[in-house]
């Protein structure tokens, strides 16, 4: 027991690289929030957009989002790292990390917003074309204020899941929570700063695992996207 | 245009890596093999025994599920193969690929089961145990098999993240399919092999995703 705690909870370990590992959760919070505010509008205007189904342009849309629901998310950041900048794209790590996940969050934000939107009632749009409204304000005053009802939780649950992938930023040296901890363990020989990075990890995410139960009793039980 | 085959898509490079790649990707396919049906498994086990609705029980499970909900699984990985052996417990890469993953898609695939099993009415529990059926012979032979119909798209979606994860692998130095590019393309110089290792990817899961959507699809009409 003794040794579990020197191990694992060295508070003099856990004393000395604590600075240097909220640093990286304020990181792994700034990359999270980018994400999120850049990814989920960014997959609701591709949804919108589909709705006015000018074929190429759904075409487009539909392998793009495939394309990026196909591919695991650490082979898309390193693509983004290591191989734009063959394309004279260079972009920091921190940028790279950003970009990778703001897309492929764009492409599953999409996915759900989409089924929200196929998901009301027929009826509902032409409602809102009989009483006047022209086909975008039928989308942004009667469809999507519904739609988006129907998609919080699958996005919720999906927007957790990707947030999370913030950690592959350790892979290309963003000095995020996994990272600072991975180099601290190597420095101080002792994974108690890997126990402290999987406890800020919790602290962080814990709250919004929780809150997708709250949101399952709330609206009953849902198929995530 | 022709700058950018020779770049991005470099034939001779492709050839040349080829090799290379499909030895990765059989990695790949192996690890996938073994992890997605033992984390389905672990994860029907958990929603089962949350279905008998033991008080304590089910405070250790969902506990269980939403700390590993909460853990990105590349820390996972970290930690086991880090870690871990600090305790004398030492695995090999593969290993802790399989443990880390299995962990985190057993919590996942309970989640699932669970929706699932509760998603089969009251009354047909009941009709299971009228005909002579035991709990576990009920909850085998008649909810199971209902339940895991209801959530057939939440199932594959899992297994799609699941697969895709085994990419994690390449952190630890496990020479699947990402990994064996990294390695083509260091040597190199030259982006081809991560472009054509990301294709590979395409072409293995794009059938899956493409099936997701279509019964998603399905989902909504029925309703």
């Amino acid at each position: 027991m003794e040794q579990i705690l020197n191990y694992y909870f060295n508070l003099e370990v856990i004393a000395r690289y604590l600075p240097d590992l909220l640093k990286g959760l304020l990181i792994t919070v700034e990359m999270a929030v980018l994400i999120i505010l850049l990814g989920v509008p960014l997959g609701l205007l591709l949804a919108v957009v589909r709705t006015y189904r000018i074929r190429p342009l759904n075409w487009l849309i539909v392998f793009l989002v495939d394309f990026f629901r196909a591919i695991p998310l650490l082979v898309i950041v390193v693509l983004t790292y290591f191989a734009l900048p063959y394309a004279g794209i260079v972009m920091s790590s921190f940028t790279a990390t950003v970009v990778a996940l703001t897309l492929v969050l764009a492409a599953f934000a999409e996915e759900i917003f989409w089924a929200g939107i196929t998901a009301i009632d027929k009826g509902q749009w032409e409602a809102a074309r009989s009483t006047g409204l022209n086909r975008t304000q039928a989308i942004f005053v009667v469809i999507l204020p519904q739609a988006i009802q129907i998609a919080i939780p699958p996005l919720t649950n999906r927007t957790i899941a990707i947030t999370k992938g913030t950690s592959l930023g350790s892979v290309i040296a963003v000095q995020e929570i996994l990272s600072v901890a991975t180099s601290a363990q190597s420095l101080a020989a002792n994974p108690s700063p890997l126990t402290m990075g999987a406890i800020l990890y919790l602290i962080l995410f814990f709250p919004f695992v929780r809150f997708t139960r709250w949101l399952e009793r709330r609206y009953g039980s849902w198929r995530s996207v | 245009m022709e700058l950018f085959l020779d770049t991005f898509f470099n034939l001779e490079i492709l050839r040349e890596v080829m090799p290379l790649l499909l030895e990765g990707l059989r990695l790949t396919l192996v690890l996938t093999a073994v992890i997605i049906p033992l984390a389905a498994l672990a994860g029907l086990l958990i929603a089962a025994l949350q279905s008998l609705n033991n008080r304590f029980l089910n405070f250790v499970l969902v506990g269980y599920i939403d700390f590993l909900r909460s853990i990105p699984p590349l820390v996972l990985l970290i930690f086991i193969y880090n870690a871990l052996p600090f305790l004398g417990l030492r695995l090999g890469n593969f290993e802790a690929v399989v443990l880390a993953l299995v962990l985190n898609g057993s919590s996942f695939f309970g989640e699932i089961f669970r929706a699932g099993i509760e998603s089969v009415p009251a009354g047909q529990r009941e009709a299971a145990r009228s005909s002579g059926l035991n709990a576990p012979q009920a909850l085998i032979h008649v909810i199971i098999p209902q339940g895991a119909r209801n959530v057939l798209p939440d199932l594959v979606t899992n297994i799609l993240e699941l697969t895709k994860q085994t990419s994690l692998a390449s952190v630890v130095a496990l020479q699947e399919l990402l990994r064996s590019a990294q390695i083509a393309q260091g040597l190199l110089f030259n982006p081809t092999p991560l472009v054509a290792a990301a294709l590979m990817y395409f072409i293995l899961l794009w059938p899956l995703v493409r099936i997701i959507s279509r019964m998603q699809r399905e989902v909504v009409v029925i309703k």
